[in-house]
């Protein structure tokens, strides 16, 4: 079956004709040529394939893109701004946070959703404290709350130290401790 | 994956009217286990009807003092919620130790309560398994158990429920309200799933065409004092072995200074260890009116554990239930006992 849907990619309209079946991790990549969302498990497992839906992190392999006509979509191609990197994407550098890289782009989407979501007071499992002021900012998170927060986002390389040093630069705003 | 026709919901009694009249046809929410399960083979819907566009996206006191809960409320969202956080803390952990970040800004409230076993035999079709083929046997039962049952099991199955959300609405007598095609009812969270028994492909109560709207948490006061502890193969995005919601009320005359208070009101729930969010009610029933102690702890655990039925690789749950259990009671009245 076949339906006709709009996606917001990375700030352009892109219409397309899709199979109900497909994923939205398959039609940006298949269908659209948008590579840097990466296939890993495929069944949600490993976050390779995350990117911002409408703003939030989520699993693009268990998302069906009939569901998300309309949707804004960013992924990590479409995070840099009038030419300079995002700043998780410079702490990803400055902080050699990564091997073979095909995590990466899933680790950076991750990251800067995670990162907003600490600013919106949302607690995580590690989290002291019940009321929404004892939920750290972004910039205070430490690395217990920085590695359960990104738990969704596997590294077969296990550049985890760095990865984990890259989100604290980018958490902190600055050029990291 | 089967061809499927998808239909956006824009009302619940349509959305109702479609799946159930349909055999073929399945709700979409989420799509964290549904979509899952389809690439796996397990579910093979040959119309899906998208409910996230439905007005079920509140969360809201209630009259009683208790808090409503839209069964479209991502798990992201109901975690950070300030009345889930200050006054069902339980509910709050027990959601933010589930998944990841990525899955919990999908899953959904009601789709959670729904989600299938992750026994592994489940989700492999080309092995034996009565849960996805009835009548085709128990692979587990003589397999790799170490993920299973302890409690309520059967001869035909031995899968676990894996929800951690379920197992803290369990503690606080939640109720779940289901629309189905000839109206809308309620029932007590508890009695949402089932047993396996000899229908272990039947997860719940529920018909087809059911649709689960909202989840109501009665109003409790004393459940500020609650607590969720999950032990699991790693520290984080894993399934639970074992897990215990807990709530305690103490009785608040205190005795004669110095000494150890007498427990007024408890609630148990466990997770990891049945079919079914598993409510502990004997060992609650053994910690009502008696001082909080270790001793009091272990005998509540004791009691409960009775009936525990280890089938082989997953033995060492029993005593990881009642260490768990007793390390909870302790962290609820750690400024007492």
């Amino acid at each position: 079956m076949e339906a006709e849907i709009i996606l917001h990619v990375d700030g352009s309209r892109r219409a397309l004709t899709i199979d109900t079946r497909t994923t939205l991790l398959d039609a940006l990549r298949d269908r659209l040529g948008v590579y840097s969302p990466k296939k890993g498990c495929d069944h949600g497992q490993c976050g390779a394939c995350t990117v911002l839906l409408n703003g939030r992190r989520v699993n693009s392999c268990l998302v069906f893109a009939v569901a998300q006509d309309g949707a804004e979509v960013v992924t990590a191609a479409g995070l840099a701004e009038g030419g300079n990197l995002h700043p998780v994407q410079q702490a990803f550098l400055d902080q050699d946070a990564f091997q073979c890289g095909y995590c990466t782009p899933g680790q950076v989407c991750s990251a800067v959703g995670m990162l907003a979501e600490a600013d919106a007071a949302q607690p995580s499992y590690v989290t002291e404290g019940f009321r929404p002021e004892d939920s750290p900012a972004a910039a205070d998170l430490d690395d217990e709350e920085i590695r359960e927060r990104m738990s969704g986002n596997l590294c077969r390389c296990g550049a985890y130290v760095n990865i984990v040093a890259a989100v604290r630069q980018a958490a902190a705003g600055g050029s990291g401790a | 994956m089967k061809p499927f026709d998808y239909r956006r919901a824009v009302a619940p009694e349509s959305a109702i009217a479609d799946v159930a009249g349909n055999p073929e046809a399945a709700y979409l929410a989420g799509g964290t286990n549904l979509v899952d399960h389809m690439k796996l083979g397990i579910a093979e819907p040959r119309l899906l009807v998208d409910i996230t566009s439905l007005p079920l996206d509140e969360v809201a006191e209630t009259q009683d003092g208790g808090v409503s809960i839209g069964a479209n409320v991502r798990n992201s969202d109901l975690a950070a919620h300030p009345l889930i956080r200050s006054r069902y803390p339980v509910l709050s952990q027990a959601l933010l130790s589930g998944a990841s970040g990525q899955l919990r800004n999908l899953a959904t409230t009601g789709g959670n309560l729904l989600q299938r076993t992750r026994c592994v035999y489940f989700q492999d079709v080309t092995t034996p398994c009565n849960k996805r083929a009835p009548g085709s046997g128990c692979s587990a039962l003589e397999g790799y158990s170490r993920y299973h049952a302890i409690l309520g099991a059967s001869d035909d199955c031995i899968a676990v429920h894996p929800s951690d959300i379920a197992v803290a609405l369990a503690a606080l007598d939640a109720t779940v309200v289901v629309q189905g095609p000839s109206g809308e009812r309620s029932m007590a969270l508890t009695d949402l799933h089932r047993l396996p028994d000899s229908r272990p492909d039947l997860d719940t109560v529920l018909e087809h065409g059911d649709l689960i709207t909202a989840v109501r948490l009665p109003g409790l006061p004393w459940a500020e004092r609650s607590a969720y502890r999950k032990v699991r193969d790693r520290a984080s995005y894993a399934f639970a072995l074992v897990s215990v919601a807990g709530a305690v009320e103490l009785e608040d005359d205190g005795g004669a200074p110095g000494e150890v208070p007498v427990i007024r009101q408890v609630r148990i729930a466990l997770g990891g260890v049945a079919h079914k969010p598993w409510r502990a009610t004997l060992a609650e029933e053994t910690l009502r009116g008696v001082q909080a102690t270790h001793e009091n702890f272990r005998a509540a655990a004791d009691a409960e554990l009775e009936r525990a039925a280890p089938v082989g690789d997953n033995a060492f749950k029993v005593p990881m239930v009642r260490n768990t259990m007793i390390s909870v009671l302790h962290e609820l009245t750690r400024e007492y006992s």
